[in-house]
């Protein structure tokens, strides 16, 4: 029963932990910040050693389109994917919801549990 | 044929049908020994064809073993060991028997090398899977059973007659890659037969339906093998078919959607089956062989396959204890019960976090070979899309079963409460080598990566690979927390498609009494007024004609209606015999249209 001693231990303590994880979060996307800044340097030490290094075909076709202007967007802006996963959750939780509202003939789509048993 | 090649299907069948005469002390070593074999069996099998019938014209083959179906046939024969492993106290001899005939199907279906074989086993795949929703015994598991049979008839007529077609058309029955590029009917017909079984919508409402009606163990087989022989059946017969692409890419969200509002944990699974299996199905519509990001995908969509099976086997068998030991699946009745069952809680998490892909955990080394792929390919959309799937599975599979499931506001009632505990040690065990292998997998790429059917050059541990999937991960589970709120499941069922034929008997009765009795009174009407029948009535033929054709016909057509309709409430009702007379009465009725219109 120690599992659950332990669960308690950290349920006791829920304000640290959620201060904890909050850390977490932002240390994860300064981590982000640093790596981008880094492989930009690099990038930009490659091109002066030669242009050939840095021209990946996704940079150069990254030009037109929506997908492909997130795409460009995703390569070089750092904590992008931060933003992504949260915004994701947000659109998949309100998407869903409207969803599970709208009416087929007399009923919603989230309907009472009988329903087939009547 | 060689001398003695022993089908690994054959071991099951053998097993099963021995299986009643086993002494009770020696039956839980006979439970494990047929698997183990059966597993064993799998593993020593060297490449090669093996098993061949001649039969007049054909050739039938039992057992083809190249590394596309060994891989496959290596993680089916895993899980049915860790699956009887799991269901190793149940009673009933006829379930076991049930659960291996219908991983029997799913493994002769793997080595099958010829379409007949292949359909066969796939007929017996349905047949099996149908017991395991019989056997929960509630009011309502006879008329889910039926059900899911018919559906999965249905599926089987269109495959039989892509079968039929394409026969004609090649004189081949080979089990091989179709062309995909100028497909014909028949490749459309044996790829809406495979779409059907890997639930592709709008193909798909069988599944919620039946994973979450059949037993506590029997959901657990169900999981791993229909869908994923389904999954196979498309890498060998149509990969790089582009229609797969949106398909998967639709799967993957609208598995997520309806995650969102089901109430119920093993149906909310069953959900989450969906759009995993989009993943892979628009793996296969990726995988151009001649790319490389194609044979990326091909891999991609294998390995998913390996590493679904463990971790939905896993959460499956975490739902499948809470509802062996409380009798309640869904959220609203439980809650809290982590004090309960804290070893059930932590090996459900483990499934939930390979699912959503954590760094360490299987689906991180699989999932992002085909997401890869997608990007590679220059279909972004598609790699955005399947992204934001993922950040929905984690905010269902990883974080609203577990949640509240185990946390979350407590909704138990006191015998419920009273009756929770961690379940017995076959059923921890089996969750544990799940767990344990999910957790490998995701460290150890290796010995995953060696067994896919190309080469593998891919690798998942990069830094920006992995803080991409952390962030994305992270700041979704965020969201979860401050839209808990929102997310609270509600006491309710969300509306899919089955509703077709749930409430399609009224539908049916419907057209049979209004629009097709209008046409009659039409026609009737016609012949009064129209001024014609005065003369016409003159001559005795044209009474015939009246009397035989015109009421024949449209009469015929009303009663066939009625009929219909009536099937249909029999098969809401549930009689076997009507409902399969009526499967193999269409199958017959395309056999004739095949025979005469070709």
């Amino acid at each position: 029963m120690s599992l659950v001693r332990f669960i308690d231990f950290l349920r006791d303590r829920l304000g640290l932990v959620i201060k904890a994880c909050l850390a977490l979060l932002a240390l994860l996307m300064v981590a982000d910040i640093v790596r981008v800044l880094l492989s930009h340097g690099h990038e930009a030490a490659a091109e002066t050693v030669g242009p050939d290094l840095a021209s990946a075909p996704s940079h150069a076709e990254a030009a037109h389109g929506f997908w492909a202007h997130l795409y460009h967007i995703a390569e070089t802006w750092p904590v992008f994917w931060s933003f992504f996963g949260f915004i994701a959750c947000v659109i998949i939780v309100y998407i869903s919801k409207w969803y599970g509202h709208l009416k087929i003939g007399r009923t919603e789509i989230m309907t009472r549990e009988n329903f087939y048993n009547e | 044929m060689s001398e003695l090649w022993i089908h690994p299907a054959l071991i099951f069948l053998i097993g099963g049908a021995l299986l009643p005469l086993i002494p009770q002390a020696a039956r839980k070593s006979w439970l494990l020994l047929v698997p183990i074999l059966a597993f064993a069996r799998i593993v020593t099998m060297s490449p090669g064809t093996f098993g061949e019938l001649h039969f007049g014209n054909w050739t039938l083959t039992f057992g083809r073993v190249d590394r596309l179906s060994q891989v496959f046939g290596y993680i089916m024969g895993l899980m049915a060991v860790i699956g009887t492993l799991y269901g190793l106290h149940v009673k009933r001899t006829a379930e076991h028997i049930a659960a291996w005939t219908y991983v029997a199907g799913s493994i002769g279906a793997l080595y099958a090398g010829d379409f007949i074989t292949l359909f066969l086993f796939w007929e017996l795949m349905a047949i099996g899977s149908t017991f395991l929703i019989w056997f929960r015994g509630r009011d309502g598991s006879i008329a889910a059973g039926y059900r899911y049979l018919m559906v999965h008839m249905a599926g089987g007529v269109a495959l039989l007659a892509g079968i039929m077609l394409t026969y004609r058309a090649t004189g081949s029955l080979a089990f091989n890659a179709l062309d995909v590029v100028h497909p014909t009917a028949g490749t459309w017909l044996i790829t809406i037969g495979f779409l059907l079984n890997a639930a592709v919508p709008p193909l798909h409402a069988w599944l919620p339906d039946a994973y979450g009606e059949a037993t506590f163990n029997g959901s657990v087989f169900m999981c791993a093998f229909t869908t994923k022989t389904a999954v196979y059946a498309l890498l060998r017969g149509v990969p790089g078919f582009d229609i797969l692409i949106p398909l998967g890419v639709i799967m993957a969200l609208y598995g997520v959607v309806y995650a969102v509002l089901e109430n119920d944990s093993r149906r909310l699974l069953a959900y989450h089956i969906i759009s995993q299996v989009g993943y892979m199905v628009a793996g296969v519509g990726l995988s151009q062989l001649d790319t490389e990001f194609g044979r990326l995908a091909f891999n991609g969509a294998c390995a998913h396959a390996f590493a679904h099976i463990l971790y939905k086997g896993l959460l499956f068998m975490g739902c499948g204890t809470v509802l062996h030991q409380t009798g309640e699946s869904k959220f609203t009745e439980l809650g809290g019960l982590y004090k309960k069952m804290p070893w059930t809680f932590v090996l459900t998490l483990i499934g939930g976090l390979s699912i959503s892909a954590f760094p360490l955990f299987s689906g991180f080394v699989s999932k992002s070979m085909i997401v890869q792929a997608g990007f590679d390919s220059k279909m972004l959309w598609v790699g955005f899309l399947l992204t934001l799937a993922s950040a929905g599975t984690f905010l269902h599979t990883g974080l609203k079963v577990p949640y509240f499931i185990f946390f979350g506001k407590n909704n138990c009632k006191p015998q419920t409460w009273a009756r929770a505990s961690d379940p017995g040690w076959n059923m921890t065990a089996a969750m544990g080598v799940a767990a344990f292998l999910c957790i490998f997998i995701g460290c150890y790429t290796p010995y995953l990566y060696n067994k896919l059917p190309f080469p593998v050059e891919y690798h998942p541990y990069n830094t920006g690979h992995v803080m991409e999937t952390l962030q994305i991960l992270l700041f979704t589970a965020l969201g979860f927390f401050l839209m808990l709120k929102k997310l609270t499941p509600e006491a309710k069922i969300s509306l899919d498609l089955d509703i077709l034929w749930r409430r399609g008997g009224p539908a049916f009765l419907w057209l049979a009494k209004k629009p097709i009795q209008a046409v009659d009174t039409f026609v009737g009407e016609l012949y009064n007024v129209g001024g014609l029948l005065p003369l016409m009535r003159t001559s005795r033929l044209v009474g015939l004609f009246d009397q035989y054709v015109i009421d024949g016909v449209v009469d015929g057509f009303a009663t066939g209606f009625r009929s219909f309709g009536g099937w249909l409430r029999g098969a809401q009702r549930g009689g076997l015999q009507q409902n399969l007379t009526a499967a193999f009465g269409l199958g017959a009725a395309l056999l004739l249209a095949y025979l005469f219109i070709f």
